[in-house]
């Protein structure tokens, strides 16, 4: 190309080219050099393009329950699962019933597995039910009890080290000595935060001897002998083993008082809870957030109407009793997750759970009170891998037919812009490349993955980032058809498509986001894309296109209107200086049959 | 240069013109009639559902040599219907074919065995249920539905209420005709064919928007001149924007149109074709109803207004005399082409 033009600088309203090019050539280096550094070079497929694995499910027909497994309730528990290995909503995963009882879950190759299938099947229903009573994991022998608790207050708080474990509460509480300092609170917003307590001490876990008495008294209620057959079962709790673990809480009615399990810290805690209050069901939402006051984890839940007036009842009560009955416990599938402690009735709806968490814990807790309610519990049927639901051949079929596509795309514009469409192409390139580069990030990120539709929206945001370039582009050449030179051209041209531009991606994001927070799956999915490919043409547009076509206007191949360089002013039509207007129009009027 | 680029500059110029807005009611006609087949193809014949919608079979067999390509091909032989093959880890196959119940899966389950040289007791059949599709259908009509209402109150707040109101009737126009073509035609409908009814419904209304914003800036100042009423503006402004259109349209169809012919048609994707036909189908129709229907539309909407109707008569009133007087409407108007010019109060020379 030529050297630009000299002895004009630019002017102060065609800004300064070089620097939103520095800023898009950075982006494009960091975002490909983060894509190397974190070995993830190129998206991860969705299962119609890579295979993975599938999950089949079989709802468990509970004795007295068996007409729970309905279509309904299948249904209901479809949109859960799928929820919650969706995530983000973005992991293409798909799940669907099969038959009267299956629900078939197919998970795209690079999830992790094994957390996906912790996802799927291993919880099931959650309830929040009053702590009755509280002991270490193993039927502790009774010498070691004096031993563990005060070591429990005192040194055995590594893992939150920050908090105080309330030390009075171990050695006063005397018929559940073993209940040791909670583990997290529940209060209202404003009031600080226990932190959680120590883990159990390796003694205990160490200790296998079966020993009854280590549970002390029975808990206030029950007197007559299911409580005391409840007791002995508690006494003789093994939690250390995995078996009598799994066993513990299940089949449990959610009206009854049930023993259970659950890992406090790094060991094994094991409880007598009351009949469950609170369901999941009554939990609207659940979210691990920061806390940026105290910036730590917590976790904040949302209940219904329904769901916060029981919370209300139930958290009044316990907030009147002693450690470590004020606490309740959160129980997923028949295991205590969570036992905050309660300081005061929680009304409105709202209450957070603080102490302790990590990032991921906090998360977890989160998704499993969000979507934990299934109403039904499912066993794993089988796990198998799959291969791709399409073909191979099919999706090289679509690369070809897209390559194609995109050659009769690059053919057209050359044949309409000429030189013009050397810019429009390196944008769409540009565009390419920062796509392709989020894209395969973002499956590490986020967990997102390309399926086909995906693919055929990328395919169509082709067209909506050539409009860009296009309405830019007659704008520019209508203002040279107006008799001016180019560079004013370009310049006058911007903000008028720039308006068009923005106002037009507006509603195409709009689309994209509405989709995004409304629907579920699949759908999802190619919402993400949409709106990525959207907010990435308006980047490439300003940040790159504009800048180009400033710096291009000072070359003279452009300027001069080269008749290959698309800008020719003759064969656009401009105007002749002195100009009178020719326009008939398209105005019916008949008076132009009169022209003399 | 392309005879396209010349018609850019004619239009520019406004030597060539296309009559849109006047003979809208030609159009009206033409798409009433489409969306009307439409209705009546989607009554008559109905939608194909796919698996995901509508449910199906799902065979299971054991450990298999059977290649994937035969055994879809025996599949689909079997049933009549479309089938989906995958490769088990243990070996085995998953085929999943839609439309098909609990009787006829016994007999596809014994033509399976024998095409395939399977033990029929290794194969497991089980009946897909709908659920799937259904919560994707059922939560992209929500999505749908918040989206037209957000996006017309986004219209009615950037541009005006008339142009809201033509841009819902041109997507929901654009819509009737991609369903329509799904009954006529038998393809099946899959998730993939929802998502590509969703993406028209967001293409549409950016081509509707494009083509309304070229309007809005030319009717700006439109009652302080009487050259022009509006419905002449607004075919001017169609007609501005009439090569980007043209343009837009066909980058969008290329690529696509590749993906349904040679990647559908040829090569015989069965997926592709799915989503490439809703696409090709709405984008087309997306464009057409911007320039044809969207923009008449507002003009119809906007000569109620009873400002336009006084800058009807005051134009139609000016020309009537300028014919009288025998002056070309041309030279009546030749210094009033500028809007800067006409703002300035020309309109004084009315007679």
């Amino acid at each position: 190309m030529a050297a630009p033009k000299k002895g004009r600088r630019p002017t102060g309203a065609q800004g300064r080219p070089g620097r939103a090019l520095a800023v898009i050539l950075i982006a494009m280096v960091a975002l490909t050099a983060g894509m190397f550094i974190s070995k993830q070079t190129t998206p991860r497929l969705g299962i119609d393009l890579a295979g993975g694995t599938s999950i089949t499910l079989k709802a468990k027909s509970e004795p007295g329950k068996e007409s729970a497994v309905n279509e309904t309730n299948m249904n209901t528990a479809v949109g859960i699962i799928d929820r919650r290995v969706n995530g983000l909503g973005v992991s293409e995963a798909e799940v669907q019933t099969q038959g009267r009882d299956h629900i078939i879950v197919n998970i795209p190759k690079g999830t992790n597995e094994q957390q996906a299938r912790e996802q799927v099947g291993t919880t099931a229903q959650l309830y929040f039910r009053p702590v009755i009573a509280f002991a270490d994991g193993s039927p502790a022998a009774p010498e070691a009890t004096p031993s563990a608790s005060p070591s429990a207050s005192g040194s055995e708080a590594p893992k939150a080290g920050d908090g105080k474990t309330s030390p009075s509460a171990a050695p006063s509480s005397s018929a559940t000595s073993q209940g040791r300092a909670l583990s997290e609170a529940l209060k209202a917003p404003a009031a600080p935060t226990p932190s959680p307590s120590a883990s159990e001490s390796k003694k205990a876990d160490d200790t296998k001897a079966p020993s009854p008495s280590a549970s002390a008294s029975a808990p206030a209620t029950g007197d007559d002998a299911a409580a005391a057959a409840l007791q002995a079962k508690f006494a003789a709790l093994d939690c250390t083993d995995e078996a009598q673990r799994a066993a513990a809480g299940k089949g449990a009615k959610p009206e009854e008082p049930i023993i259970a399990c659950g890992q406090r810290g790094d060991a094994w805690g094991k409880w007598v809870l009351g009949p469950a209050q609170v369901n999941g069901q009554d939990v609207k939402e659940a979210k691990g957030v920061i806390d940026p006051q105290r910036g730590q984890w917590i976790v904040t839940m949302q209940f219904t109407d329904k769901g916060a007036d029981k919370f209300a009842k139930i958290t009044g009560e316990l907030a009147t009793k002693q450690m470590p009955q004020n606490q309740f416990a959160i129980v997923l599938d028949g295991q205590v997750i969570s036992d905050p402690s309660v300081s005061q009735a929680l009304t409105g709806g709202n209450a957070e759970i603080s102490g302790g968490f990590t990032q991921q814990s906090a998360q977890d807790l989160g998704n499993m009170l969000s979507y934990g309610a299934l109403p039904l519990s499912f066993t794993e049927d089988s796990v198998t891998t799959v291969t791709a639901a399409l073909g191979g051949e099919q999706l090289k079929a679509g690369l070809i037919a897209g390559a194609i596509g995109l050659l009769l795309v690059v053919i057209y514009l050359l044949a309409y812009y000429r030189g013009l469409a050397f810019i429009a192409i390196i944008s769409l390139l540009v565009s390419a490349i920062l796509t392709y580069t989020i894209m395969a990030l973002l499956g590490k990120g986020i967990g997102f993955a390309l399926n086909l539709p995906a693919v055929c929206g990328a395919i169509v945001a082709i067209g909506i980032t050539a409009d860009s370039f296009i309405v830019y582009f007659e704008r520019i050449r209508d203002e040279i058809r107006e008799g001016r030179t180019l560079r004013p051209a370009v310049e006058r041209a911007w903000p008028r498509a720039r308006r068009t531009i923005l106002v037009s991606d507006f509603v195409s994001f709009l689309a994209a986001a509405v989709l995004f927070i409304v629907t579920v799956g699949k759908v999802q999915g190619f919402a993400f894309t949409l709106g990525l490919t959207t907010l990435l043409d308006v980047v490439v547009v300003f940040l790159f296109t504009k800048p180009v076509m400033t710096l291009v206007a000072r070359t003279k191949f452009f300027a001069s209107g080269h008749p290959w360089s698309g800008l020719d002013p003759k064969r656009l039509g401009a105007k002749p200086p002195l100009r009178r207007s020719r326009r008939t129009g398209s105005a019916p009027a008949p008076v132009d049959a009169k022209e003399a | 240069m392309s005879k396209l680029g010349d018609l850019g500059a004619k239009l520019y110029r406004g030597e060539v013109g296309y009559d849109f807005v006047g003979k809208r009611f030609l159009w009206y006609g033409v798409s009433i009639l489409i969306t009307i087949t439409a209705i009546v193809a989607l009554a008559v014949q109905g939608l194909n559902m796919g698996i995901e919608f509508k449910g199906g079979a799902v065979f299971t067999t054991a450990k298999t040599t059977v290649s994937v390509a035969k055994a879809t091909e025996v599949a689909e032989k079997a049933s009549g219907h479309d089938a989906i093959v995958q490769e088990l880890g243990t070996g085995g196959l998953r085929i999943q074919i839609s439309g098909v119940d609990t009787d006829a899966a016994t007999d596809v389950k014994k033509q399976l065995a024998t095409d395939l040289k399977i033990d029929q007791a290794s194969i497991n059949a089980d009946l897909v249920g709908p659920s799937w599709g259904e919560q994707i259908a059922n939560k992209a009509w929500t999505g749908l539905g918040v989206f037209m209402v957000l996006v017309v109150i986004y219209l009615a707040i950037a541009f005006e209420w008339r142009m809201a109101v033509a841009a819902l009737i041109a997507l929901i126009h654009d819509l009737t005709i991609t369903v329509g073509v799904y009954a006529l035609v038998g393809f099946e409908v899959t998730p993939g064919t929802v998502i590509g009814l969703l993406t028209i419904l967001g293409y549409s209304l950016y081509d509707t928007v494009v083509v309304f914003d070229g309007l809005k800036e030319g009717s700006k100042d439109i009652t302080k001149q009487t050259r022009w009423t509006y419905s002449e503006v607004a075919n001017r402004s169609i007609n501005g924007t009439l090569v980007r259109s043209i343009n837009t349209t066909v980058v969008a169809l290329l690529p696509v149109a590749a993906l349904l012919f040679i990647g559908g048609g040829f090569l015989g994707a069965g997926m592709l074709n799915d989503i490439s036909l809703s696409l090709f189908v709405g984008l087309a129709a997306g464009a057409y109803s911007s320039i044809f229907i969207a923009t008449p539309l507002v003009v119809d909407l906007k000569e109620r207004e009873p400002a336009m109707k006084a800058l009807k008569k005051r134009v139609l009133a000016k020309r009537a005399a300028a014919a009288a007087k025998g002056e070309s409407p041309d030279e009546a108007y030749a210094a009033e082409d500028e809007p800067q010019v006409v703002s300035q109060g020309r309109s004084g020379r009315r007679r």
